[in-house]
């Protein structure tokens, strides 16, 4: 247990010295709610909550896109990345239980996602009158450990899949942003959205964990207001990220990789 | 009590018997066998491709094996539990280290996970680097990471220690440094293995070394010993251009000859003999054998010797 907490203060020094995450991670999504409810203007439309505010829809959309790209993208690309430099090679040569590492990278991730997860609500609420209400809270948090269990899962599995930093950018960037914009996210969803993409979308995590995070906030539903069935999907996806990691992930450098990008990279010099 | 504890010390800290990693096709370790007492320096020596650190990192637990028995501290380091690492001490040919962290932040990291780490300040002095303590890692010299990888690899007072090519990257004030600080290590009882493709340095280091070749060892013994492979004494000169017949200065020389155009080397064990009748030939005929040198030979004779005709030689290394 010291060890695991010993290894998410190691991660979070990490993450707080690495401005270019901390900026993605927190600030972005903030940015993209300030920029929606700037655009768009904060006024009632129809969406799958029933006819609110523009940032009562985006709210809890960008939150979990915040928790899922500190969890799934950060993880994914942190854990290639410390395998790269061969950290991950010290750490297996050290009595450091390797649960404990892997446990602090995502405890220290799911953190992150907490306070990104924090400011955008609070902001919501202070700003743009964002409905929050106390008997709903539970359903809140709870949506938010299981959803961002899974999408800590699934980093695991990404870092297992990519060998390198250079191969874990360009997949989480090209599954979650797609994911987002089938997800009821970055784009309201209503009666004329055609079927397929809405069946698309619910095959995904992304958007069982927005829907249930906005069902908790949703000024129309009735508390508990907990999705059972959409936490269900979430559960599934981090049982499959994990067994992907259990699989296959790997604490050894790639071995070829120095070499072949230094090649390639000298060739495309020339 | 006695008897108890002699049995312990008895069985060497590392035992390597008929050690086989094959790579798919390509078997790079090839029947290796070796044993490492504590307080002792232990050198594999061996150009790139060779097999030191596949087989080090075997011994670490790294890697798994094709088949041969290890023994690390009594423990198979292939089915070993974490506790196993609280008792060595790895120093990785190259390994990161997080390079946002600073190196007193690095070394209580690292340490932390050690049931009886070594103080920070202790370590850092150790490696002399008091003024970068609260440098971030990301603004150090390549020869100043070493250094915190010697200190990490330091940090849980380790009873084995693995040094694969420890000095690699430092000027050589630092590699004399270096040195100091490995022999500090057999003196306080601990086993060093170590690998290195610097002659002067298991020379200088080892109490005994095994040379490698393509996966096996070819020679093994203390820097004495393989010096003395390669016959008591070399002489070397070169022959002026305007001297002939150079076969009847030769003739009579007892030792092994070695020709390249003018220069000449003569392994011999009797340099006495052989000297005698070099320098009277010369000197009858008033001639001057230019840079003419008698030496015992280094180990790199003998180890240039012993892989000659390795076409592995330079290439690039298979085991890292």
């Amino acid at each position: 247990m010291r060890s695991l907490w010993r290894a998410a203060r190691h991660q979070n020094r990490i993450f707080w010295r690495t401005p270019v995450a901390a900026f993605f991670t927190l600030v972005f999504p903030i940015l993209m709610l300030v920029l929606f409810t700037a655009i768009f203007g904060n006024d009632a439309f129809d969406t799958v909550y029933g006819r609110v505010n523009s940032s009562q829809f985006y709210t809890p959309g960008l939150a979990v896109f915040a928790a899922a790209s500190s969890t799934y993208t950060g993880i994914g690309i942190n854990l290639a990345s410390r395998r790269e430099l061969g950290i991950l090679k010290r750490v297996r040569g050290t009595p450091m239980p390797r649960r404990a590492y892997l446990g602090g990278v995502v405890v220290s991730a799911v953190w992150i996602a907490a306070l990104g997860v924090a400011a955008m609500v609070v902001l919501g609420v202070v700003a743009y009158g964002v409905n929050v209400e106390a008997a709903k809270v539970p359903a809140m948090l709870l949506t938010f450990a299981v959803g961002s269990a899974s999408f800590a899962a699934l980093g695991l599995g990404l870092a297992s899949l990519a060998r390198s930093v250079s191969m874990a950018v360009p997949i989480a960037n090209a599954t979650l942003l797609p994911m987002a914009f089938i997800s009821n996210i970055f784009v309201p969803f209503g009666s004329e959205t055609p079927s397929w993409l809405d069946l698309l979308g619910d095959i995904f995590p992304l958007k069982h964990f927005g829907l249930a995070f906005g069902e908790a906030m949703n000024p129309f539903s009735a508390a508990p207001a907990i999705e059972w069935h959409r936490l269900g999907v979430l559960a599934l996806w981090l049982v499959a990220g994990a067994a992907v990691a259990a699989w296959r992930f790997s604490w050894d450098p790639p071995v070829t990789s120095g070499r072949t990008s230094r090649r390639r990279s000298r060739a495309q010099a020339v | 009590m006695e008897p108890l504890i002699a049995c312990a010390t008895v069985s060497p800290a590392v035992a390597v018997s008929d050690l086989v990693k094959d790579y798919g096709a390509v078997r790079a370790v090839d029947g290796v066998s070796f044993e490492v007492e504590r307080g002792e320096v232990f050198a594999l020596l061996g150009p790139n491709g060779a097999g030191k650190s596949t087989i080090v990192e075997i011994l670490e637990g790294h890697r798994s094996r094709s088949s041969g028995t290890v023994r690390v501290l009594d423990t198979d380091p292939a089915a070993a539990p974490p506790s196993f690492r609280d008792r060595i001490g790895i120093v990785l040919q190259t390994s990161g280290i997080d390079p946002e962290l600073t190196v007193r932040e690095a070394i209580d990291f690292y340490g932390a996970a050690y049931s009886r780490p070594v103080p920070a300040p202790e370590l850092i002095e150790l490696v002399e680097l008091g003024e970068k303590a609260d440098a971030r890692i990301s603004t150090l010299s390549g020869g100043q990471q070493r250094r915190i990888d010697m200190a990490l690899g330091l940090a849980g007072d380790p009873d084995v220690v693995f040094l694969d090519e420890p000095t690699t990257g430092f000027d050589p004030a630092a590699r004399r440094r270096g040195w100091e600080l490995v022999e500090r290590l057999a003196s306080e009882q601990r086993a060093v293995l170590l690998t290195t493709h610097y002659l002067d340095e298991a020379e200088h280091l080892a109490d005994r070394v095994a040379v490698l070749a393509k996966g096996r060892i070819v020679a093994e013994g203390t820097p004495a010993e393989l010096r003395a492979t390669a016959g008591s004494a070399l002489i070397r000169f070169a022959v002026p251009d305007r001297v002939e017949p150079v076969p009847d200065l030769l003739a009579p020389v007892s030792g092994e000859i070695v020709g390249r155009g003018r220069h000449v080397e003569i392994t011999t064990d009797t340099p006495t003999a052989d000297l005698a009748h070099l320098t009277t030939w010369a000197a009858q005929r008033g001639i001057e054998l230019e840079g003419l040198t008698v030496s015992s030979p280094s180990l790199e004779d003998v180890y240039l010797g012993l892989v000659e005709g390795d076409d592995s030689l330079g290439e690039a290394d298979a085991g890292s």
